[in-house]
């Protein structure tokens, strides 16, 4: 996973709420065995509108995406999250975000940033009207702050999962450190529980 | 102060705690497919790290199969079944493929099999693990670095959820199905109301259901935003459990039962947020735009957006009408569809295919229409080709497939073309879901096959009498 102390960059304004993982990346492209190439992909449908943002060349250096309310819902495939991180998006800033997207932007390293309603409106208005405007989502700080708007306010992120941000840990070395509590565990489960009869026993 | 039942699940997977930190949960169970799998064994495989708990793992194949034969035509979607059965191969896992008597889709065969049981923790690269709920599990969708982390090391990471109590008073009218309940919940609470937390769905609508329509509830859990749902066991449960090929016997079962019959949520417990719907006020639903929340009762029009009562809902709703070519005040009942898909693990299983070949019994789909019945996995076809309901279907004029996902989201063949509208049994009326630019109205089996004969929206009601 990447590591990831602040981005800093312009943002690309995306006002629609409920955006859903099938239109972020469509299942189409849940076909492949690759785990790269996905930003091809981004928002395919939308992109046939010659009038959707990603096709406004003012915002093509963006590395911010704002967006509306509830943003990644539906589907569990963190194609969606590889979709984002491939184009080039490092942070996205929303009212809100589904929690299994949000849990698959921690694996990638792509920062969320939940922002009070009225907030993301703002920052949504001012970047519409001067996309050169820049963003800092700040992960060591857990701040965000737009400085042409005078704006700064802080977002939530807990403790161990800024710690894994700014390492660019592998949590499956977190959780292997465990190993012995896993084991103790195991140990101790009821021996009625059922068990997959496996390929090779 | 006493315990959730989401709580006494959680509580007791606990392998690791700290401050500042998720909860490291033990997992039963993991269930794994082709399409969010591959770069999770490509992981393991470059970390040189092995598959800790293979019986604690099935593997199935559902999402891109066909569903007429087992012959893969997609060169791309081949590759990926064929990955998987390599990849099960090198670590051990047990694959049920296509064209094994026990294959379908995953949230279908983990229950059947009598793998899902009260308080486990499940696992699956899917959102709609949720299904497993019903059972009084946690369970829950996961993406495939998580997939990996699991396979790895049978944890999940995981800050604690909040608790939600759902409770359903009073009777449902008699037409009024499990699909028609956790529609109505997600009308009521919305796309994001369960975001967080972890549902309790209670109350007297609910216990009336049976281990098939507790599934349908749970499994769209989901596209309210849950991180999960789920059901207190009772003897309902325990009875779908006995005798499974999975569950305990004898003096196991004993032990297996005083354990389940501990789990439901004290009576003093305390929950995050409560929501409460009457049973009575319910009627069969139907979505008239682009996401589960947006849907109405057959009996009503499609709703003004400039009604909205927020900036953000008006745009939401102009936008679906857009993309669904609907107006406002056009009654739900005047809306024609080209194809109707009975299937998925929302409404795939065998009282599913029952309510809808009950409505179809002697009756014709309406010349033109596209009718697709899709078992949710072949143990559910097998069942329903011995009830006979294969021949209601077929003279019917519906197609008879094998399992699968199919439809609900067009990873298949089974995919509908731009413009084509469509009433599905699914859980997802997305934007491009079923095909791109394909129109979704989620409902009901009873409401499909009805809707299959009439060519519009409609109930049962509507059609009886007709031929």
């Amino acid at each position: 996973m990447r590591a990831v102390e602040r981005v800093k960059g312009r943002a690309m304004p995306l006002d629609r709420r409920d955006v859903d993982t099938d239109q972020i990346i469509a299942s189409d492209w849940l076909k492949r065995v690759e785990r790269t190439g996905y930003g091809a992909g981004l928002f395919g449908a939308w992109r046939n509108d010659p009038g959707f943002v990603l096709n406004d060349p003012r915002f093509a250096r963006a590395s911010i995406l704002v967006s509306g309310a509830n943003f990644g819902c539906g589907s569990s495939r963190e194609h969606a999250a590889w979709a984002l991180e491939d184009w080039g998006f490092r942070a996205i800033v929303a009212p809100s975000f589904a929690d299994i997207f949000r849990s698959n932007c921690r694996s990638v390293g792509l920062v969320t940033a939940a922002l009070p309603e009225p907030d993301v409106g703002r920052i949504l208005a001012a970047v519409e009207a001067d996309p050169a405007i820049e963003l800092t989502v700040d992960v060591e700080h857990r701040a965000v702050a737009v400085p042409a708007l005078g704006y700064e306010a802080p977002f939530e992120l807990d403790d161990a999962s800024r710690a894994r941000l700014l390492a660019g840990e592998d949590e499956i070395d977190v959780s292997l450190a465990h190993d012995g509590a896993i084991a103790a565990y195991e140990a101790l489960r009821e021996d009625w529980l059922p068990r997959v009869r496996t390929q090779v026993s | 102060m006493g315990l959730t039942l989401a709580e006494k699940v959680w509580e007791s997977h606990v392998v690791h705690r700290a401050p500042g930190e998720a909860d490291l949960l033990y997992v039963d169970l993991h269930l794994v497919h082709e399409v969010t799998s591959p770069q999770a064994f490509a992981g393991l495989r470059q970390s040189g790290r092995p598959v800790r708990r293979p019986d604690l793992t099935l593997a199935t194949m559902d999402h891109n199969i066909p569903t007429i034969g087992t012959d893969m035509t997609d060169p791309i979607a081949a590759q990926q079944v064929e990955a998987l059965a390599r990849n099960c191969a090198e670590f051990g896992i047990r694959l049920y493929p296509t064209g094994d008597a026990r294959q379908g889709i995953v949230h279908v065969i983990g229950p059947q099999l009598g793998l899902t049981q009260p308080g486990m923790v499940i696992v699956c690269g899917d959102s709609h693990t949720s299904t497993h709920g019903a059972f009084g599990a946690i369970a829950f969708g996961i993406g495939t670095s998580d997939v990996e982390h699991v396979l790895a090391t049978q944890t999940i990471a995981r800050g604690r959820p909040k608790t939600m109590a759902i409770t359903i008073e009073g009777e449902a009218p008699g037409d009024v199905s499990a699909k028609d309940l956790i529609l109505g919940i997600i009308a009521t609470i919305g796309t994001s109301g369960g975001v967080g937390h972890i549902v309790e769905y209670r109350g007297e609508a609910i216990r009336a259901l049976s281990m098939e329509g507790r599934m349908t509830v749970c499994n769209m859990s989901i596209e309210a935003g849950a991180r999960a749902g789920l059901i207190a066991p009772d003897d309902v449960t325990f009875e779908f459990l006995a005798g499974r090929s999975h569950a305990a016997a004898g003096a196991a079962w004993e032990r297996a039962l005083d354990r389940w019959r501990a789990l439901p949520s004290d009576a003093d417990a305390h929950y995050d947020a409560e929501v409460r719907i009457d049973a009575g006020a319910l009627r069969p639903y139907v979505t008239w735009g682009t996401n589960p929340a947006q849907a109405v009762p057959i009996d009503g029009s499609v709703p003004d957006p400039e009604r909205s009562p927020d900036g953000a809902g008006r745009e939401s709703a102009r936008r679906a009408l857009k993309y669904m070519d609907l107006r406002a005040g056009t009654p739900i009942r005047d809306i024609t569809v080209d194809v109707v898909f009975l299937g998925s693990c929302t409404n795939g299983r065998i009282e599913d295919l029952r309510a809808a070949a009950a409505v179809l019994r002697g009756r014709r789909v309406r010349a033109g229409l596209r009718a697709l019945a899709v078992p949710g996995s072949m143990a559910v076809r097998a069942q329903a080709e011995a009830e006979g309901l294969d021949r209601v279907f077929r003279e019917a004029g519906f197609e008879w497939r094998m399992a699968g996902c199919s439809m609900c989201l067009g990873m298949n063949d089974d995919v509908a073309g731009p413009g084509v509208r469509v009433a599905s049994t699914s859980n997802r009326n997305f934007e491009g879901r079923q095909g791109p630019g394909a129109r979704t109205h989620l409902v009901s089996p009873a409401v499909a096959a009805a809707t299959a004969i009439a060519g519009h929206l409609a109930d049962p009601a509507d059609v009886r009498g007709r031929a």
